[in-house]
């Protein structure tokens, strides 16, 4: 069963085309990554499902309501947790999910039933009378999170849900994430986190200049679009033996100081390195942010 | 009535904090109410058949009503909008912008009627508003409240920072203020000068409520009533399309 569908949107600001023609299938229970480097289109695709953009041209139909129309309906069983958090700052902890909850009309009890256990999931038990400004920024995260379960979604839409976060807070959030997907709710996330996007997702869509420019499963994209093997390789004289690298391998890209070779079987180029004591390399399995980068290039983004 | 619960949310910040609240929307107009009603009274006879003081408690609760919603709907609303990002989180919510606007206006209004209120329990205890017909002023400092909250908020949805509000302030309310019957009566300025109060909102809840406070039905009543129905409408429809156009273009 579809929670999402999105056909042709297009969003225009200015002369730029911010999202160029995306067409979207989130089925229920899945968690769907939207992988894209900044300025991708991603934020403002997720602004437009939920109905709080105006798209210039497509059709949105969220939980089975039409978006923008129904977007009210649609959002009332959707959480979501913003790239920037915005938590009330004149509130407390609880404060913070019992006025949330209040949004959704839900009755003041229903809602302060709840906080216990979303607080418990936040892992900010004990810390229900603390100000907003006092807590860290894995803290606000995980309340940011909490708020956005408060009217018991069916579909959460998370932007960069862990960017600016430390490891440890960061693998506390993805710890939720799953224990979320494995409740049977439906994650959308952004992110440009390879690792994030492999861990979590089971689909993913790579953005690029307001367009999808790849979809598929983390193993099915490696798979399809790069060569499983890469060896990374540095040192002195490293350009000169790029020449000698295109004869033994599919495909040689520089970054910077360091020369990519992609290919289907590595033990030509393994050999042949060998032999060269001057230059360093690193044999390892092609991962997704090889796909990435061949897909969006090695340009910066900013 | 989803705009309800934005009025909640903010009633409940504004609970946490009610004495600083409440004492810096009346200390001002007290001070100058008191101040200027006895000291500048004692050197005037009556005017317009009653006691400066009494004749100036009139324009002091027309004037801080005035301005509480402005600063209501302006500085605290513009904090919440675009320094708290108050507003966005609300809009994951099954609400929309137009929510947002009619519960920033009703609660400007309900904050700015509870200053009007306050300045006529003041000047009932200091027996400058004796009559019973004085509890009609409190209907009318709700609209005023609701003008000015409209018009307040069509310049939060409009600013892109602070400076903004300054020229609305130094150059519409100051004069505004002046120009409207607070301190003196607004016919002895200059017929033009005259004919601009009468097309802005306080002169005519000056008009409606200085009679009350006397004990006195007020002249014209649906005239008054009327301009100021007209601002709170003009001003909330306004308001809601540029707060359109400013979240969901």
């Amino acid at each position: 069963m579809s929670v999402l569908r999105g056909r042709g949107l297009r969003k225009r600001y200015d002369s730029l085309d911010v999202v160029n023609g995306v067409d979207l299938d989130i089925a229920s229970g899945e968690c769907f990554g939207l992988l894209g480097p900044n300025g991708a289109g991603k934020t403002t695709t997720l602004r437009l499902c939920l109905g709080l953009t105006y798209p210039d041209a497509g059709e949105i139909e969220l939980l089975g309501h039409p978006v923008p129309v129904r977007a009210r309906q649609a959002r009332q069983r959707v959480g979501v947790v913003p790239q920037f958090d915005n938590l009330d700052p004149d509130f407390t902890v609880a404060e913070n999910l019992l006025v949330f909850g209040r949004y959704f009309g839900l009755p003041r009890d229903a809602v302060a039933a709840k906080v216990p256990a979303l607080l418990e999931f936040a892992g900010l038990t004990g810390r229900e009378d603390a100000r907003i400004n006092t807590l860290s920024g894995g803290m606000k995260r995980r309340l940011t999170l909490a708020r956005a379960l408060i009217n018991d979604p069916q579909l959460l839409f998370m932007d960069e849900p862990t960017t600016g976060l430390d490891p440890q807070a960061r693998h506390l959030i993805w710890e939720r994430l799953r224990r979320l997907t494995q409740e049977g709710k439906t994650l959308i996330l952004t992110t440009h986190f390879m690792e994030e996007a492999e861990r979590l997702c089971h689909r993913l869509a790579i953005m690029d200049r307001g367009r999808l420019i790849a979809v598929g499963s983390p193993r099915a994209l490696i798979a399809e679009h790069i060569e499983p093997h890469v060896v990374e390789v540095h040192g002195n004289g490293f350009e000169r033996w790029m020449g000698r690298a295109k004869q033994l391998a599919g495909r040689v890209e520089r970054a910077g100081d360091t020369a990519f070779v992609y290919a289907a079987d590595p033990a030509p180029v393994l050999g042949d390195l060998s032999a060269r004591p001057e230059l360093s390399y690193l044999h390892r399995p092609a991962s997704l942010e090889d796909v990435f980068l061949k897909l969006t290039g090695r340009d910066l983004r900013d | 009535m989803r705009w309800i619960a934005v009025w909640r949310r903010n009633f409940l910040v504004w609970r946490k904090l009610v004495i600083a609240s409440v004492l810096s929307n009346l200390a001002d107009p007290l001070i100058l109410l008191f101040g200027l009603g006895y000291g500048l009274g004692a050197l005037l006879p009556s005017v317009q058949g009653m006691s400066y003081i009494a004749f100036f408690a009139a324009g002091t609760l027309c004037s801080a009503t005035m301005f509480t919603a402005s600063f209501e709907s302006m500085f605290s609303g513009f904090s919440r909008m675009h320094g708290q990002k108050t507003w966005d989180a609300i809009l994951y919510a099954p609400l929309t912008i137009d929510d947002i606007v009619a519960g920033e206006i009703v609660w400007a209004a309900s904050k700015a009627w509870l200053s009007g209120a306050t300045i006529l329990a003041v000047a009932a205890v200091f027996g400058l508003a004796a009559s019973p017909v004085v509890v009609l002023t409190l209907p009318v400092a709700f609209l005023l409240g609701l003008a000015f909250a409209a018009c307040g908020l069509i310049m939060t949805v409009l600013a892109k920072n602070w400076d903004f509000f300054s020229f609305y302030m130094t150059l519409i309310m100051t004069p505004m203020t002046m120009i409207s019957g607070v301190f003196f009566p607004a016919e002895q300025l200059p017929r033009p000068v005259h004919a601009v109060a009468q097309a802005l909102p306080l002169y005519h809840g000056v008009e409606l409520v200085r009679p009350l406070v006397a004990g006195r039905w007020p002249s014209q009543v649906l005239v008054h009533l009327g301009v100021l129905l007209a601002y709170a409408a003009a001003g909330y429809a306004i308001a809601i399309t540029y707060a359109r156009r400013r979240f969901s273009a």
